[in-house]
């Protein structure tokens, strides 16, 4: 039953082979079977998802339903749930229970899926590694010694270990594909704008984008159907028709052009993981594919940019967290100002710290132009160069990340080696273009992710080359040892 | 030493939306406190700003008033700081891209005309309150002010004197209003100003170091505090002391001004354009719809009254002071079909006087303009006298009723007919004959007597040109 594809359980569902209370009775004690080692979930959902499981049911016997239509999933817990706690895993929002929902998640609850919870994740989505979670960090079910990734580590982790079917994650520098590739699973980061950011918690406005984990790219595709769209409730989501993302899933990549940038190329590049991305871009070109190198002369410059750029923005985005009207507040402030730093030093973490204050430098009086300037100009010279490959290619291939999952503890007091791990997929970010990770080998028996970026609104066609090759492999199907058992 | 003093005003004037700045909350004055403030307004964890495209309209609409360039692109920043009334953390305004540029705007002093100039003006959110009173040792925090649009328009420091300084703001007061995008309400804090003031030795062309005295919200304020403020920097400055670059808080009770804050404290407010909203685009379909939509501007107006209506210079200024009331005088001129001087002198004279006495505005003015056209128009024709239309303007005041209902129920119309007056005039001669002898010795003043004893028997309603003219002809007869 965990292992099956999201068209298969909604088969069942149709067919009743099965009631959508008792799918998500069923994830729900997997959650609570496995959950303990992994600590993928924050907050569990039961009561309400059982009730939406039964009304769910009652509109697949009237004929209403849809795919997700009583179909399990997990939402990051940085998205807003309206009456459950909301904690984008900081101790800051431990008792912030949001008035709203965000607009992709009540999506998704329209086409049908029940929430069974929400998910475990870097503080304010401000990690690589799930480790500075206020929750404690998340167990990868390939090797519980290593971490998921993030910061979307929790959803990441619980698809990988069939916890859901399906999961929500964001991405900000990586942090849908990055989890996806250390976790062995689907993830889908779409064009900015193409999802609401309207109540998902902000870590970097310019950069955060909604997406999906699933095992498939074609689950994938069902759920990022549903989420995606414009609204006028966000003024950067684009107005523009979404495209049917199932229907190209078809599709030969017969006479596609692959990229293969050759910065993401170089020597420093590990060999193991290299191999599995040339023999996952082989596949492709057995399919059809033409293979080209190209060059994105200005990638280099894309993490020093984004530690610019992500950090100026949460510095402010991070200030409503004041203690005054919701969220963590010190006991018995003396003065305003007492109660400003308490509140906020005892609320947030260390990560979260050194990002505000980094920040808050880069756009100081003397050092807005050095540094916020001009790594906005350095992100425009990165948009042109992925502009100028997209006039040669239709995809652009590499790794996801350069390691596989990497021991807990491991980087956690090293920043900079920490930031480095998403050096693959933060340009992506940078230009505001579609990328998407899926499983493409083992090293070490632990995952490898094949990174694919489309063009602009492509989702379409970079679900349907990853889908094709999902059609060539089995990487996707594989679950970690232990969590194939039913419980 | 003479002493030049140099003046540039900053004014926030609150843009009269129905809904905030980025959210659908209702921007109405005077609600329960916290029950205007949506979660947008409250800063909430993944709320989003949506830009008013009135707001918008509305900064356009000014801008081109003042002949300003209007920005095809302007931008939003975060101005970043931290207090309790502010919910963000930042305040979201435009700061190196504004939607207004350099405009002007012309002022008459002493009868000499003036032009200032506007060096920008820009789209900002208003910050809540913080109530320190109500509370004993805390502060409360009322967020229905937080979100509502804010227009700031800044000017270059082109005034020279206190008077120019409020001639400037009442220009840009009475603009506001007539562009109908501000209610001008100064109590309620719709309209307020921050004045920049320094001196400078007479003939030194460099500016002195400024302080800046804050939310000004009355004529009367902005007036005694620049006096106060130049007294104080020119008795620093003579007694060997520097002026610091400062912001100043102008107390009314003691009519001083204090030191808030030195620029060595002030903010490093961290500017950045704000990442949730898109640059503010501009196109000529928008400005063309803006240009369509523009009413007849006070200077023109005015130039207008004076060829139209012949007024002069004060009474076409009076009138056209706001909107609501030259609309009120043009309306009346119309319904009077009379004499357009006497319609201005009934408005600004019987009208606006009982409009102040019980507090009242044009706009909730008891007679209306086609009831005092109508009472005009009564004088006009003779129906009535001046000092009877007086009196039927007292009828008017505390009811519905037309001025001809008035003067007919209460039997006010003029007797002018020259039989039934003669009659009188007869009557009163024959039994005051002393008196026609008087007259006739050549004791004119006499005549006084005989007009007061009809106007007293005919309770005033005597035509008195009439009564004039007939006993001129009787007594000499």
């Amino acid at each position: 039953m965990y292992n099956k594809s999201l068209k298969e359980l909604s088969i069942s569902l149709q067919n009743r082979d099965i009631s959508s209370v008792e799918l998500s009775q069923y994830f729900l004690d997997r959650i609570k079977h496995f959950d303990g080692e992994i600590n993928s979930v924050i907050t569990l959902n039961e009561d309400a998802a059982l009730l939406a499981a039964e009304q769910a049911d009652k509109n697949i016997q009237s004929g209403k339903a849809g795919l997700l239509t009583g179909i399990p999933l997990l939402h990051k817990d940085i998205f807003c749930t309206q009456g459950l706690r909301t904690s984008c895993g900081s101790k800051m929002l431990d008792n912030f229970i949001a008035p709203y929902t965000a607009t992709a998640v009540s999506q998704l609850e329209q086409a049908g899926a029940v929430m069974l919870g929400k998910t475990n994740m870097d503080e304010f989505a401000m990690g690589s590694s799930n480790e500075t979670s206020f929750y404690g960090g998340v167990k990868n079910p390939w090797d519980l010694n290593t971490v998921p990734g993030g910061s979307s580590g929790g959803s990441a982790a619980a698809v990988a270990a069939r916890l859901a079917p399906l999961a929500s994650g964001t991405d900000t520098g990586g942090s849908i594909r990055q989890p996806a590739a250390f976790c062995g699973i689907t993830g889908i980061k779409p064009t900015y704008g193409r999802v609401s950011r309207y109540g998902m918690i902000a870590f970097a406005s310019s950069l955060d984008q909604g997406g999906a984990f699933a095992k498939s790219a074609e689950d994938a595709a069902v759920m990022l159907q549903a989420m995606s769209g414009f609204d006028e409730k966000d003024s950067t989501s684009v107005d523009r028709p979404v495209d049917d993302l199932l229907d190209h899933l078809g599709d030969s990549i017969k006479g596609l052009t692959i990229g293969l940038p050759k910065e993401f190329f170089t020597d420093d590049l590990d060999n193991d993981i290299r191999e599995k991305v040339e023999a996952a871009v082989d596949a492709l070109k057995s399919a059809g594919a033409n293979i080209k190198e190209i060059s994105l002369p200005n990638i280099n410059l894309s993490v020093p940019a984004y530690y610019v750029v992500a950090p100026a923005e949460c510095s402010a985005n991070l200030s409503r967290f004041d203690g005054v009207r919701f969220g963590h507040r010190c006991d018995s402030p003396k003065d305003l100002e007492d109660l400003y730093k308490r509140s906020r030093g005892e609320g947030f973490g260390d990560e979260v710290k050194r990002r505000i204050m980094i920040g808050a430098y880069v756009l100081s009086a003397g050092y807005y132009d050095a540094y916020y300037k001009k790594a906005q100009q350095v992100r425009r010279l990165i948009r042109e160069d992925f502009a100028q490959a997209f006039k040669e290619v239709d995809i652009i291939a590499s790794a996801t990340a350069p390691s596989v999952a990497f021991s807990a503890g491991e980087k956690k007091d090293d920043p900079v080696s920490m930031y480095l791990s998403d050096i693959f997929t933060i340009g992506v970010n940078l230009a505001g273009l579609p990328g998407m990770s899926v499983p493409c080998g083992f090293v070490d028996k632990k995952p490898v992710g094949l990174q694919l970026i489309g063009n602009y609104f492509e989702e379409s066609r970079l679900l349907n080359v990853a889908h094709q090759y999902q059609q060539l492999t089995d990487w996707h199907l594989a679950v970690p040892a232990g969590y194939e058992k039913e419980v | 030493m003479q002493w030049e003093t140099v003046i540039g005003l900053e004014i926030h004037a609150q843009l009269a939306t129905k809904s905030k700045i980025f959210s659908g909350a209702s921007t109405a004055y005077g609600a329960e406190p916290n029950t205007q403030a949506c979660a947008v307004d409250l800063g909430l964890p993944g709320t989003l700003p949506v830009l008013n495209e009135q707001a918008v309209r509305f900064a356009v609409k000014f801008g081109l008033a003042i002949g300003a360039h209007i920005a095809p692109y302007s931008v939003f920043a975060r101005k970043n700081y931290f207090y309790p009334d502010l919910p963000k953390g930042y305040q979201t305004s435009q700061f190196d891209k504004p939607i207004v540029g350099l405009g002007q705007i012309d002022i008459v002093v002493d009868g000499e005309i003036k032009t200032i100039g506007v060096t920008r003006a820009h789209l900002e959110e208003d910050a809540g309150k913080s109530l320190h009173e109500d509370y004993q040792g805390m502060t409360g925090v009322d967020l229905n002010r937080a979100g509502t649009p804010l227009l700031e328009i800044v000017s270059e420091p082109d005034m020279r004197s206190s008077a120019e300084a409020v001639a400037y703001v009442k220009k840009l007061h009475t603009l506001v209003q007539y562009l109908g995008i501000c209610d001008g309400n100064m109590q309620e804090g719709s309209f307020r100003c921050d004045v920049n003031v320094s001196v400078r030795p007479m003939g030194q062309e460099e500016f002195g170091t400024r302080a800046e005295i804050k939310n000004l919200n009355s004529f009367r304020f902005i007036e005694k505090a620049i006096a106060h403020e130049v007294e104080r920097q020119i008795d620093v400055i003579e007694s060997g002391g520097k002026v610091v670059q400062e912001t100043r808080l102008y107390d009314s009770n003691k009519d001083e001004t204090r030191s808030m804050r030195s620029k060595e404290e002030a903010n490093d407010y961290r500017y950045f354009p704000c990442p949730d909203l898109l640059p503010v685009e501009i196109t000529s379909e928008l400005l063309d719809d803006m240009r369509d939509s523009l009413p007849e501007l006070p200077a023109a107006k005015k130039q207008r009254f004076q060829q139209q209506y012949g007024l002069n210079e004060y009474d076409s200024d009076v009138l056209t002071t706001q909107r609501a009331m030259a609309n009120f005088y043009e309306d009346a001129v119309n319904f009077a079909d009379a004499e357009s001087k006497l319609v201005a002198n009934w408005v600004m004279g019987e009208l606006s006087a009982g409009l102040n006495q019980h507090s009242l505005t044009i706009s909730t003015s008891p007679v209306s303009a086609e009831r005092l056209g109508g009472l005009v128009k009564r004088i006009a024709d003779q129906t009535i006298s001046g000092k009877i239309a007086k009196k039927v303007f007292e009828f008017m005041w505390g009811s519905e009723s037309s001025a001809d209902e008035i003067i007919e129920r209460e039997g006010l119309m003029q007797i002018s007919d020259t039989g039934e007056l003669e009659k009188i005039i007869d009557q009163l001669m024959a039994d005051n004959e002393a008196q026609v002898e008087q007259f006739r010795a050549g004791k004119t003043k006499v005549l006084g007597f005989f007009v007061g004893s009809i106007m007293k028997q005919t309770q005033g309603k005597a035509n008195p040109q009439e009564v004039n003219k007939l006993l001129q002809e009787k007594l000499k007869e």
